[in-house]
């Protein structure tokens, strides 16, 4: 018999259709990206880079635009999130992987993943209902007569504790990014190899002493992509925080003001934009985000492949 | 030859895993301090099951169950309320393979002297280079303690674990077939050290290789199906045997 050179047509097929379904993805994006460039070209001709990402106006009266009171909301909001969130998501992975008996693994694991699986419009519901008024009566002003009182730290509790504010907004994203950094601590800290920590454990060590000093350096790598990755999530994150934020265009020190994210302005502003430039400023800021968010998950890519890479040796 | 104070006592040992299975069956034996008791037999046949009881090991994986005794220096460690944090710390353990930790050579070994609550920096680095003499590592590594562990050949940082074992002066060293990633050169070199050991330590080793343990112990024990064939001096075993078994298992004959 001889050996056929042609390939079988339904193999062929099949390598056709998936090949397109996944160039469909790389078109998207450039699509995209195109769109973006295009309706913002306005904005950028006008106002240039740095000068918009410098400058703090916000005028649709005197058509004056800039980005930095946005790209501060969604710095300091993404910053303080990530605060609330890191110590309770390696909290959680370390109770899962290192402590919890195996019939509380399974729950807390569901658990956490049902808790990325709440649409985000509920948390920004749950946070304006619920939480914005817990954080103006209680948390708040306790905030503001015990640590507030600090020199220096009092800037960051300085005004009214009114609830719409970065505080509340942050919180919810921290609450909103822990299963995401939960998730990818814990299988990082599931990549150490058991025979070395028991090894730890055969020299005495106890529980805490092995997550300190074989579990976490064995897996710093991977928690780091996870917190990366986090961060993305923090960054495009727009319901939940609109809610709660004020959309305010200001770089204010206080923790206990309305603020505005580059999310949150282009929820609330493309029904509002009436003129050409301020249409394009606000796709400009959303090329931004594109950029931002590219950006920081390569890096998380990077850490999380240098970390598998470091096991599969 | 040493061996004549018990230092470890098995009476009756019966080791159930979590899923029910009986990895142990009845096992009785004592183990002489100062002396090397090698345990040997088919793989599956319990030896590293029984080493890992010695440490209570079993213990950090849910459900497995002891039953019967062990006794060490007048006390039964398979009592609930043994603390097995200083149980650990008296019985060392090297493993089949090198499990150096994700840190430089110095503190791969201060880290348990840490753990013992020591705390003076001159007197972590004697008790550092006195483990890396012990263990036949110091001239190799002196000029390179800071850097990674891990950058040591397999052999050298199988010494490495047994110089981490011994800094902390354990009184036993449980050993889990060290030499079986190792080439042979590597290989005599830990078995040099291993009976230098026996010194200081009572030493229980687990091998696969019938020459080791003829020539590293002073009593071998025979395991089958979980259960004790034949113990005895080592002499004995390997040049009499009294049972079928053992004699078809070190001639080669099974297993």
């Amino acid at each position: 018999m001889a050996i056929s050179l042609k390939k079988n047509p339904v193999d062929m097929i099949f390598s056709f259709i998936t090949a397109v379904a996944s160039l469909s993805v790389l078109i998207l994006i450039a699509g995209i990206l195109y769109v973006l460039f295009l309706e913002s070209s306005l904005a950028i001709k006008k106002f240039g880079v740095l000068q918009f990402i410098a400058s703090t106006d916000w005028d649709p009266v005197k058509r004056l635009f800039g980005a930095a009171t946005n790209l501060y909301g969604t710095a300091i909001t993404t910053m303080l999130s990530l605060l609330i969130a890191i110590p309770v998501a390696i909290g959680i992975a370390i109770f899962v992987t290192e402590i919890a008996p195996n019939f509380l693994k399974g729950p807390i694991g569901i658990a956490i993943e049902l808790l990325a699986a709440i649409p985000s419009i509920i948390y920004g519901m749950w946070g304006l209902f619920t939480l914005a008024p817990i954080m103006s009566n209680y948390i708040e002003p306790a905030l503001k007569s015990t640590i507030g009182k600090l020199p220096l730290i009092s800037i960051l509790f300085a005004g009214t504790p009114l609830g719409i504010d970065i505080l509340t907004a942050s919180t919810i994203l921290g609450i909103m990014i822990i299963p995401f950094t939960a998730s990818v601590s814990r299988d990082s800290f599931n990549l150490t190899p058991s025979v070395v920590k028991e090894s730890a454990y055969a020299l005495g060590a106890t529980k805490w002493e092995v997550v300190k000093s074989v579990v976490l350096p064995y897996s710093k790598l991977g928690v780091f992509g996870g917190i990366v990755l986090s961060l993305g999530r923090a960054l495009g994150e727009t319901m939940a925080v609109a809610f709660v934020l004020g959309n305010n265009h200001q770089i204010t020190t206080s923790l206990l003001d309305a603020a505005a994210t580059i999310t949150v302005t282009l929820a609330n502003e493309f029904t509002e934009a009436d003129t050409d430039i301020y249409l394009s400023s606000l796709f400009y800021l959303a090329l931004l985000l594109f950029v931002m968010s590219f950006i920081t998950l390569s890096i998380a890519k990077f850490f999380l492949i240098r970390a598998e890479r470091k096991f599969s040796r | 030859m040493n061996g004549n104070i018990i230092k470890i006592e098995v009476k009756g040992l019966n080791f159930y895993y979590s899923g029910g299975a009986q990895g142990l069956k009845d096992i009785s034996l004592s183990m002489y301090q100062n002396a090397v008791t090698a345990l040997i037999g088919p793989s599956g046949c319990g030896k590293t099951t029984f080493l890992r009881c010695l440490n209570r090991m079993h213990d950090l994986y849910p459900d497995n169950r002891y039953e019967g005794e062990i006794w060490m220096d007048e006390k039964n460690i398979l009592q609930r309320d043994i603390d097995l944090i200083e149980l650990r710390s008296r019985i060392g353990m090297v493993f089949q393979k090198p499990t150096p930790f994700p840190m430089s050579i110095f503190e791969n070994i201060a880290f348990g002297l840490k753990l013992r609550g020591i705390k003076k920096k001159t007197e972590i680095a004697e008790r550092v280079e006195k483990a890396l003499k012990d263990a036949a590592l110091w001239d190799e590594t002196k000029d390179r303690l800071h850097g990674s562990a891990l950058a040591l050949s397999g052999g050298q940082q199988q010494r490495l674990c047994i110089a981490r074992a011994v800094a902390v002066e354990p009184e036993v060293v449980l050993m889990d077939e060290p030499c079986s990633a190792l080439d042979p050169i590597a290989t005599a070199k830990i078995e040099d050290l291993i009976m230098k050991l026996k010194k200081n330590y009572t030493v229980v080793i687990v091998t696969h290789n019938m020459q080791q343990a003829a020539r590293v112990s002073d009593y071998t024990a025979f395991l089958y199906l979980g259960a004790i064939i034949e113990y005895d001096l080592t002499d004995k075993i390997f040049t009499n045997p009294t049972n079928k078994h053992t004699e078809d298992y070190i001639t080669g004959r099974f297993g």
